[in-house]
């Protein structure tokens, strides 16, 4: 008994800690485009800004909760709490230290990959239900940028997994001890880092929300609460994706003087860094761009890495 | 794929450029003297409005904010009776400083024009007059030329010749 009151009081802490942590990212991104685009950012609401975060929950609290008569009611409701879930979901099988994660599922790896895979749901049910041409073209574009992202950032993966011989992501990080695999594996980590940013739909591949060719693409009728679930949703998922990338690639909690705890989240928020950067400098490539740059370039990289990799190990060079 | 990267590097190297950013409350940008902000009357430099009511800034403010009418003295001086701006409505376009014919209506570097009340942001007159001659320092419009309203004789002013008696063209 005692046991699962402690599981359920990590649960309840890991979820707290996670969605302040992608409450205070949004302030984070937004210093963070300020400083690049030589101006300040949101500063005014507590020491730094920092608290810009909570004020804009209370006043999105405050909001209208409007469905608009058109929209299908329940999928409308359901759909923001699609990408929540499935992220939350995702982020219970990272463990941040050696001993803390929520769960040490030996299929975690696949776990994050059809937890991430069906976040996709949530903005292609959101497209479909606003009954909104611009919501559905959102939806359509989601759907099949996930379809074709989908495919190479689980082969992306399989790199890693040959090396680790485990899909258990705290066996990945120990297998990291002498080398980290952005080494033997930096074509995977390329692709797999593209591959993240187009699930997660940050820019440059946020075509699903495009704002200047689709108004908000998919979330163009949610308002209130629903809309910034989207929103939690969306920095959950940069958070899990440089979580995962950093496991996976980066060795993990791995590294010397730091407690372990540390380093994950100095790697992570390094990472979360980058991806900023990147939105602050990278456009947003043209619909069908996005498509080929997925089917002619990133899968051949993705199956060639996974050539490679395959044809070393076979040769007993591992 | 080579100008991504550039584009990267480029955007990454701001991080070490200062914000154009001015915090405003905290640090007042300069405006320049001729800054188009809050509308004010002037007086001429004997004290007087300058003002004659001409309604010409009325006709040409394009959002209608100005609202005034005409009155004359005894000795036939143009003034007006109310002069009122609904600084709720102006966009501070200074078309009004363009066309007044007596510099009396002139745009000055103030913006702060904040009021928790709507109301409040209708000035009358008594609010836009102000004691100074504005961006103008000499000019009288009454002392220049024209009719006699107590100011000059008929004749006297600075651009203006003695009256002809046409009477004496006569053959």
């Amino acid at each position: 008994m005692a046991d699962v009151f402690r599981v359920l009081a990590q649960i309840g802490t890991t979820i707290t800690v996670l969605l302040v942590l992608a409450a205070l990212l949004i302030w984070a991104e937004r210093r963070l485009l300020g400083l690049w685009q030589d101006r300040l950012g949101p500063n005014r609401v507590g020491p730094f800004g920092i608290l810009q975060s909570v004020a804009d929950m209370i006043k999105i609290f405050f909001k209208e909760d409007w469905v608009p008569p058109f929209a299908e009611k329940p999928v409308f409701i359901f759909a923001p709490c699609v990408v929540v879930i499935t992220m939350l979901m995702a982020l219970a099988v990272v463990p941040f230290t050696p001993t803390l994660a929520i769960v040490d599922l030996n299929v975690g790896l696949l776990f994050f990959l059809a937890m991430s895979a069906l976040a996709a749901y949530s903005t292609i049910l959101a497209g479909w239900s606003s009954n909104n041409k611009y919501s559905l073209l959102g939806g359509m574009r989601s759907a099949a940028q996930m379809i074709s992202y989908d495919v190479f950032m689980g082969l992306s993966l399989m790199g890693v997994v040959m090396l680790a011989g485990s899909f258990n992501l705290r066996e990945i990080v120990l297998a990291q001890q002498g080398l980290w695999y952005i080494v033997p594996q930096f074509l995977g980590f390329l692709v797999f880092l593209v591959a993240g940013l187009a699930e997660s739909h940050r820019l440059p591949f946020d075509l699903p929300e495009a704002e200047h060719e689709i108004i908000a693409g998919f979330h163009t009728e949610y308002s209130g609460m629903k809309f910034g679930l989207f929103f939690v949703g969306e920095y959950l998922g940069v958070l899990l994706i440089a979580a995962i990338t950093v496991i996976l690639f980066l060795g993990g909690w791995q590294g010397p003087w730091l407690p372990p705890f540390v380093w994950f989240v100095l790697k992570t928020a390094l990472l979360v860094a980058f991806i900023i950067l990147l939105r602050a400098a990278l456009p947003r490539p043209r619909f069908d761009q996005l498509m080929s740059i997925g089917w002619k370039l990133m899968l051949p990289l993705a199956l060639l890495n996974l050539m490679i990799t395959g044809a070393v190990a076979l040769a007993g060079g591992l | 794929m080579l100008s991504q990267l550039r584009t990267i590097w480029e955007v990454f190297k701001h991080s070490t450029v200062k914000p154009d950013t001015v915090s405003y409350p905290e640090e007042k940008p300069y405006l320049a003297p001729r800054y188009r902000g809050r509308i004010v009357l002037t007086r001429d430099p004997d004290g007087e409005e300058r003002c004659v009511a001409c309604n010409l800034c009325a006709a040409v403010c394009p959002v209608d904010c100005i609202a005034l009418q005409q009155t004359q003295d005894e000795r036939g001086r143009w003034r007006a009776e109310f002069f009122r701006i609904n600084f709720s409505r102006c966009i501070l376009c200074g078309l009004c400083e363009e066309a007044c014919p007596t510099y009396a209506i002139q745009l000055t570097p103030d913006v702060e024009l904040c009021e928790y009340d709507r109301q409040n942001l209708v000035y009358e007159k008594e609010h836009l007059l102000i004691s100074g001659t504005g961006k103008y320092h000499d000019y009288n419009f009454y002392r220049r030329a024209g009719k006699d309203v107590g100011v000059k004789e008929r004749g006297t002013g600075e651009t203006e010749a003695e009256p002809v008696n046409v009477r004496s063209l006569l053959p």
